[in-house]
């Protein structure tokens, strides 16, 4: 990959990551649509706890792996929310990316038959090669 | 938008896990077409980036709800439908294998939703909108935020149809409400979806508008057939 992607690659990675570990803070924490829509029929109080009423969301039951070190987006024996948080934020990006762009990467195409349509970069038959080509042009310019 | 444990039943669960690995798979196949050396990181960025947002609970009108962003149509707009599924459906899989958001018996019926019928939606708006809207910075803001929009809407409908198969409480005649409420929720949702969606696009068609592959792939004229060897600029 050309110096470009790799910055553009680490520029959004450091978005995602400010996002998770710090904006997310700031999250609401009502039910999301879904469950809000469950609840219709129930009442509750002022933490979103179900005091009385019958609904679908009281048939709810526990996640398989909620004893999970970082279940519900937190990191266990961490005390400080804030902390607890944005490192369970942080550590979800940094996972996600690495299945996503690992497994991407083992999945992608190799060799050459061109994208459909994309004119202005075409795939590369052997990108080490190409790359050397590209790095010899950059020098060159 | 993910369904916890007990809420459908477990045969049900059970087909839609199913039908998400063969809709996976096949995504897997044809995705693979487009994945490349450039596209293969920049996938894993946006799985990354969606997960990241989702934790971005935001307040809709309605007191006491909040909404997140599902992402299909952010990714079928950034990578292409297939491999936009793929991304999706890797965020919930983290999410429920690690941090217990969304019940791992649920996770077919997740993916199905939110991984599938939200980048389906998403991309037939995006096929469509792309061709008739004009090719401005506006034209592509339109067409991110009611592709996902609607791809929103539309995987909240997903829920109900899955709820009517095998929801764990007997409505009776009131599907048609839960159908309602969650319609009426989720566009308020898909709106923040809709804003999130296009700012997103935007910013990436602006710095690097080479990666933005419904740019490339809708709007690129018939291309001659260029001799590739060497990847020569």
């Amino acid at each position: 990959m050309k110096n470009r992607s790799w910055a553009f690659l680490a520029g959004g990675l450091l978005v995602a990551l400010l996002l998770a570990g710090v904006v997310s803070n700031y999250a609401s924490s009502h039910p999301d649509g879904l469950d809000s829509s469950l609840l219709k029929g129930c009442t509750v109080d002022a933490d979103d706890n179900i005091v009385g009423g019958s609904c679908p969301a009281q048939q709810a039951r526990d996640h398989e792996l909620a004893d999970s070190p970082l279940a519900d987006y937190g990191v266990r024996g961490v005390r400080n929310s804030f902390v607890s948080t944005g490192l369970s934020g942080v550590l979800g990006v940094l996972v996600t990316f690495a299945i996503g762009a690992g497994g991407f990467w083992l999945l992608r195409r190799r060799g050459g038959t061109p994208t459909d349509g994309d004119a202005t970069t075409p795939t590369e038959v052997h990108p080490a090669t190409s790359d050397d080509v590209r790095r010899r042009a950059d020098a060159a310019s | 938008m993910h369904i916890s444990n007990g809420i459908i039943d477990g045969p049900v669960a059970a087909i839609f896990a199913a039908l998400a690995l063969a809709a996976l798979t096949a995504c897997v196949l044809r995705g693979r077409r487009d994945l490349d050396d450039r596209l293969a990181p920049m996938a894993g960025l946006v799985a990354a980036f969606i997960f990241a947002v989702q934790m971005l609970n935001f307040p809709i009108f309605t007191a006491g709800v909040s909404g997140h962003l599902l992402g299909g149509a952010l990714a079928a707009m950034l990578v292409g439908p297939w491999v936009g599924a793929l991304c999706v459906a890797v965020v919930l899989v983290v999410q429920a294998l690690i941090f217990g958001d969304g019940g791992v018996a649920m996770l077919g019926l997740n993916i199905t939703n939110m991984a599938l019928l939200g980048t389906a939606a998403a991309y037939a708006l995006i096929a469509l909108l792309l061709r008739v809207l004009p090719r401005t910075r506006a034209g592509l803001a339109v067409t991110a935020f009611v592709a996902a929009t609607v791809s929103v809407v539309v995987a909240s409908q997903g829920f109900v149809f899955e709820y009517w198969l095998g929801g764990t409480t007997d409505l009776g005649n009131n599907l048609g409400g839960l159908a309602g409420t969650m319609a009426a929720v989720h566009l308020l949702i898909g709106i923040g979806e809709g804003l999130i969606t296009a700012t997103t696009v935007l910013t990436v068609a602006k710095v690097r508008p080479d990666l933005v592959y419904a740019l490339r792939s809708l709007r690129a004229p018939a291309a001659p057939a260029v001799p590739v060897a060497g990847g020569v600029r």
